[in-house]
This record gives structure tokens, C-alpha cells and sequence, in this order.
């Protein structure tokens, strides 16, 4: 305020500063109280999330493996220095009798209006994706939101052939690497496709010396 | 300053005469962007009743030991601490609509009917007042933001609180589960209300100032 009001009284700087600090002091006591208590459940609800999705992307394996994945290859163990909370990772999961079935790959890239987040799931072998689940999205709800939401679209990648390539609903010449794109949500499916292939592009080489070394 | 009120119209004003939304038109940004359901309204409005009514109890009580120079700084703090403390809340207990409402919990921070309130009521009345007063208003405001989700998932999705009401044949209104539907709505029900008004006859003029203050002219 410039002005102050008829009647307010001379108070010294010092009390306007003690009055802020304290209140400051007492304003970040409570944040950190609370943010103890939130932080805990916020983390484990989120790795909730995860695990679901690397199950319904490699359909339901028995186990899965966490794999970090540095510019040499991917690894057991995260790489030196870097924190395993944010490190790069892929899931891999072994069906019942110990065989690997696929990776699970987690990805993000901007969309129609910010970035998407997904899991999909990858078997090297054959190049087919196993499975797409949307993790976060603020496409246009209605539209957009479908790359989540539209059961159809989620199921058009379930076995597609990368590299993947979004064609008309309907048009495609049958090729397996086709996916019907949503009407009308043309750029949030383009940004699903292109966030797979580009993903691969990365990981392909990794996953191939992985398999040669000899592991799972 | 307005003429002395009786509990009961501190309670009330807010619920609906001088309803935050609807007929002051403040926090017009929530009101319009997370009201595309029912469940996104009720954890909207109860975030921002829960801010509005800690924020009044708390300024009114330490009214008397903040200098007049430092208030707003002091108002806000208050205020940023209480939004912050229900956005780990409903992160943690309800994460599926902290996330659709995304940044409008941080938000409410700049809510003008919560600052309003602090300067034109709780900053000058005892502290049960002011929390009738908060209670009125963010009443209110949850009032305003359920008419809205109402609608707007009803026409914009076809159903309510998540459940389909109207069968595999109805073609949702997308539209209104977008931003235009949030302008539409809110203009038909203030060309509603304001309709209504006017057959009801000539009412006291309320007077509006700059931070949410209603007042009846004498």
C-alpha cells in the first residue's frame, strides 16, 4: 500500500520486520509438518500408479526387473552418481518360467498442450509393442484425452510392429506397424506414436547388447 | 463501513444475496476452468471453503498484533500457507483429482474473494464473525461451482459424479466440457438469476468495491 490509512500509527521497521519473520517462521513450520506427513503417501501412491501400468503393458508377468540405463547399456545397479530415485530406468518382465516377455518403458514428450506421459510395452525379438498405457496427459478433455481414455485407440498398439505410424482410422493398407489415429485428435496421437518411436530409437541398440551379453 | 450485521446475515450474505460468484463475480478463474464435473467442483470448492475459513479465523485473531503496513504481506502469507497445506493434502489423499485440477489448488492463493474477505471483513471483525462470515462465503462459492459441474457434466459428458445417466445413445455436448462451456454456462445462469431479479421488482442497490466488499448504499 502507498497510502496509509488516517490514523495508523508510527511503528517501527523492526516490528514490521519481526512481525513478517515471524509469521514466515511459523508459515514454513507448518509446510514442513505437513508436507512430512503428505510426502510418504504421495510417493507411495505414485509407485502404485507405475507398477499397475508396467503389469498392464506387459500383461501381467510373474516379475519384473528394474534396469538403468546409461550410455554404455542398461544395468542392474543405477549408475554411479546418480541418484536411483532419477535415474533413466526400463522394467523388464519374466513370465512364470523365468523367460524375459518385454520391457516396459516409460516416456515423455510435449503434446497438444503439455508434455505426455507413458508406459509401453516392448519385446525386442519380434519389435512388436506390447501394450500403451497414457500415465499423464492435459490434453483437451473430450478430445485429446482420448490417447487415455478411448479404449480403441489404447488397443491399436497392442502388437503393432515398430516403427509405428499413425494413419487415417480406417485408411491403413494393413501394414503391421499401422496405428488408427483418433478423429479429431490428430496431433495427440501423433505425439503417442512419436513419443514410441523416438523412445526406441534411443533404447533399440541398448536392448540388442543387453540380449548379446548373455543376460535373461 | 456498512451498518452493523446480525450473526445470522453475516452466515448467510454469502450463500447467496451477495454470493461470491454469482453476484459479485470474483474468483471467476476456478469458477470457469475446473467445473467440467462434479467431483473436480466439490474438491475445488472444499479446498477453497477449507483456505477461506482457516485464513479468516487466523487473520482475525492476530488482527490486533499485525501493523497496518505489513497486513496484505501478512494476509497472504497466511493464505499461501493454508493453500499449500490442502495441496499435499489432496495430493496424498485424493490423487486422481489433485491431478485434474492441477495448478488451480496452487491457485487459490490469488483468489480474490479469500483476500477480499481478509481485508474487507476478518481484519476488522471478532473472530466468531469472521468465521460465519467465511463459512457464508465459501459456502457460496461451493454453491456457485456445483450449479456449475452440474451442468456442465450433465450436457458435457452425460453423467454425474462419473455415473452415465443417459444411456449408450446420447452424444455428449463436448463443448461444454471445454472452456466456451464454462463461459455458457455461467452466462445463462447469471441471465437467469438476473432475470429473476428483475421480475422480483426493484431490490437495494449493492454497491461493489475493488475487494470483494458489498455494501448496501444508505
Amino acid at each position: 500500500m502507498t497510502t496509509e490509512a488516517p490514523g495508523a500509527r508510527d511503528v517501527p521497521s523492526w516490528r514490521l520486520l519481526a512481525t513478517l519473520g515471524v509469521a514466515g517462521a511459523v508459515a514454513g513450520l507448518l509446510v514442513v509438518l505437513v508436507q512430512g506427513w503428505a510426502e510418504p503417501r504421495i510417493e507411495s501412491h505414485r509407485a502404485a500408479v507405475l507398477q499397475g501400468a508396467i503389469m498392464n503393458v506387459l500383461g501381467e508377468p510373474a516379475r519384473y526387473d528394474t534396469l538403468y540405463v546409461t550410455d554404455a547399456g542398461l544395468s542392474r545397479r543405477p549408475p554411479p552418481g546418480i541418484d536411483a530415485g532419477s535415474a533413466d530406468r526400463v522394467y523388464l518382465g519374466y513370465d512364470a518360467a523365468g523367460h524375459p516377455v518385454g520391457y516396459a518403458i516409460t516416456a515423455a514428450e510435449p503434446g497438444f498442450q503439455d508434455v505426455i506421459r507413458l508406459i509401453f510395452g516392448y519385446e525386442p525379438g519380434s519389435g512388436e509393442v506390447l501394450g500403451m498405457q497414457v500415465l499423464e496427459n492435459k490434453e483437451t478433455p473430450g478430445l485429446g484425452n482420448k490417447i487415455e481414455k478411448d479404449a480403441s485407440f489404447v488397443a491399436e498398439f497392442d502388437g503393432a510392429r515398430a516403427p509405428l505410424t499413425g494413419v487415417k482410422a480406417g485408411a491403413g493398407a494393413g501394414d503391421p506397424g499401422e496405428v488408427d489415429m483418433i478423429t479429431g485428435a490428430t496431433i495427440s496421437s501423433r505425439a503417442v506414436i512419436a513419443i514410441i518411436n523416438h523412445r526406441l530409437d534411443r533404447l533399440e541398440p541398448l536392448f540388442r547388447s543387453y540380449v548379446a551379453e548373455g543376460a535373461p | 463501513m456498512s451498518a452493523p450485521t446480525t450473526k445470522r446475515e453475516d452466515l448467510l450474505r454469502g450463500v447467496w444475496r451477495e454470493n461470491p460468484v454469482l453476484v459479485q463475480l470474483l474468483g471467476l478463474c476456478p469458477t470457469l476452468a475446473v467445473t467440467n464435473t462434479v467431483a473436480n467442483s466439490l474438491a475445488m470448492g472444499l479446498a477453497t471453503f477449507f483456505v477461506l475459513l482457516g485464513s479468516s479465523i487466523l487473520v482475525s485473531s492476530v488482527k490486533r498484533v499485525v501493523p497496518h503496513q505489513v497486513r496484505i504481506s501478512a494476509y497472504i502469507l497466511i493464505i499461501a500457507t493454508f493453500v499449500t497445506m490442502a495441496d499435499l493434502v489432496l495430493a496424498a489423499v485424493v490423487p486422481e483429482i489433485h491431478k485434474a485440477l492441477g495448478a488451480f489448488i496452487a491457485l487459490i492463493v490469488v483468489n480474490c474473494i479469500i483476500l477480499g474477505r481478509q481485508e474487507a471483513f476478518a481484519s476488522k471483525r471478532p473472530v466468531g464473525r469472521s468465521a460465519l462470515d467465511a463459512i457464508g462465503s465459501g459456502g457460496g462459492f461451493m454453491v456457485a461451482l456445483l450449479l456449475m459441474g452440474t451442468f456442465r457434466e450433465l450436457l458435457g459428458s452425460g453423467s454425474l459424479l462419473g455415473v452415465p445417466l443417459f444411456g449408450r445413445g446420447y452424444e455428449p455436448w463436448v463443448v461444454m466440457i471445454l472452456p466456451p462451456g464454462g463461459f455458457l454456462t455461467l452466462g445463462g445462469i447469471l441471465l437467469l438469476l438476473g432475470w429473476s431479479r428483475q421480475r422480483r421488482g426493484p431490490q437495494p442497490r449493492v454497491r461493489h468495491w475493488p475487494h470483494g466488499v458489498a455494501t448496501r448504499r444508505a
